[in-house]
């Protein structure tokens, strides 16, 4: 084994994208592999590596672990992305709840009859910049410091950025209302890894498309029958 | 101000009630409001008490904090139920996530429509038979002590604990297949803080019915 976490997911974004954003701003090199069949994903089931049977699946320190959530809280604690105690981490983990329900809107988006994906399109903008967005850009604007929580890069500013480059894929200038979150927005691609990261070739998945889809129902058997917020 | 945390909520289970749970299992008191009318609610928006606009809420430390998890994790770190390192946390967040699924299940089933109660009932039985129930069953087996993790009650065990009592209720056999879970079952209720919550009186709240359904309705209607 090579040491480095590996991730077990489809080839596309879904649950896993926001553990291989954290794994890439914290620095750290992982593997994946990509579900392409039915047969492969029986085969992680008998094998008993999938506690509730479900991906995202992370072979990270010996463990099998499952649930985005628990991997994500995890990989920011190991690697020092979860603030300096208590109070800070409830703060970010307050941040990432809101960044979390807003990327629930557009997890599903690619699932949607084309008559519902235009409706949902108007629901995330309306939800990014009434309820979410403006949260964080006052937030900015109170402390006026670089990240959101503790003066220090945490998992709340790696995940923020991925939440505002997703909606921006649905309405490029959907933060012209939000300067602070302009200028977030060009400091964190700014740092390294994020650079990195966001260069073409790294292990950044593109927007769905409908193969994306299309794998994941026949793997998974599921996800026919989405209906919009 | 008290200093005792206080709830913002309706007047029955929903996403507050694990809290309520957490709460009571630390032996912490604590204070709760009750929304009911959407006048209420549109007045703590106004006056900014909600981070997202949303609720829970829970005051707490010099916090207002909302997202459940989050609320959740804090209680658990606060008050030492979240394991002795980093691995313990991973695995009680697992634990407590797939959990979550489970409950997100009956949470929403109050307000199914009446020709889909049927199927969502099959379902919770069948994912709590089949898919979570069976986890735990086997944790326990396999280390033989009598909580989840690292062998001291957390977090894990108090989830678990209510997610087996909500099931009852809708499944009242549901347990036959587990004995493990049987055993756990009664340890966690005469724990004193979880028997004293289970008792008459607590701040533990009913089953919901067709009330606490309009009263959610009403209060978050557009």
């Amino acid at each position: 084994m090579s040491g480095k976490p590996k991730l077990y997911y489809f080839d596309g974004r879904g649950k896993m994208e926001s553990i291989r954003w954290l794994l890439a701003a914290a620095g750290v090199e992982f593997e994946e592999e990509f579900l392409e069949t039915r047969e492969q994903y029986e085969k992680l089931l008998q094998g008993g590596s999938l506690l509730f049977q479900q991906v995202p699946m992370v072979e990270i320190d010996g463990m099998r672990m499952v649930q985005t959530r628990a991997i994500l809280s995890y990989i920011a604690a190991k690697y020092n992305l979860y603030g300096k105690d208590l109070k800070e981490r409830a703060l970010i983990d307050m941040y990432v709840g809101g960044t979390d329900d807003l990327m629930g809107f557009i997890l599903m988006f690619p699932f949607l009859s084309a008559a519902d994906k235009e409706k949902q399109c108007a629901f995330i903008v309306q939800k990014a910049t009434s309820r979410y967005f403006p949260v964080y850009e006052k937030v900015l604007k109170d402390h006026g410091q670089d990240f959101l929580v503790g003066n220090s890069f945490s998992w709340a500013d790696v995940h923020l950025l991925e939440a505002i480059l997703m909606v921006e894929e649905k309405k490029s200038d959907v933060l012209s209302g939000f300067p602070q979150l302009q200028a977030f927005k060009a400091r964190i691609s700014s740092i390294p890894t994020i650079k990195k990261f966001l260069e073409p070739g790294s292990q950044r998945k593109p927007v769905p498309d409908d193969k994306y889809v299309e794998t994941v129902r026949r793997v998974l058997r599921m996800y026919y029958d989405l209906k919009a917020n | 101000m008290s200093g005792k945390p206080r709830l913002t909520y309706l007047n029955g289970r929903g996403r507050m009630e694990p809290v309520r749970w957490l709460l009571a299992a630390a032996g912490v008191e604590f204070e709760e409001v009750y929304l009911e009318t959407k006048e209420q609610y549109d007045k703590l928006i106004k006056d900014g008490f909600l981070l997202f606009q949303q609720v829970p809420l829970v005051e707490i430390d010099g916090m207002k904090m909302v997202q459940t998890r989050a609320i959740l994790s804090y209680i658990a770190g606060k008050y030492n139920l979240y394991g002795k390192d980093l691995k313990e946390r991973a695995l009680i967040d697992m634990y407590v996530e797939g959990i979550a699924d489970l409950m997100q299940m009956i949470l929403m089933f109050p307000f199914s429509p009446p020709d889909a109660k049927e199927k969502n009932l099959d379902s919770i039985k069948e994912r709590a038979t089949n898919r979570y129930f069976p986890v735990f069953e086997k944790v326990l087996k396999q280390h033989g002590q009598d909580f989840l993790v690292g062998n001291k009650f957390s977090w894990a065990d108090v989830q678990l604990m209510e997610a087996i009592l909500a099931v009852e209720e809708k499944v009242p056999a549901v347990l036959s297949g587990f004995p493990q879970l049987q055993v756990f079952k009664t340890k966690m209720s005469n724990m004193p803080t979880i028997k004293k919550f289970l008792q008459p009186g607590s701040p533990r709240k009913p089953p919901p019915d067709a009330h606490y359904v309009e009263t959610v309705l009403k209060v978050f209607k557009k």
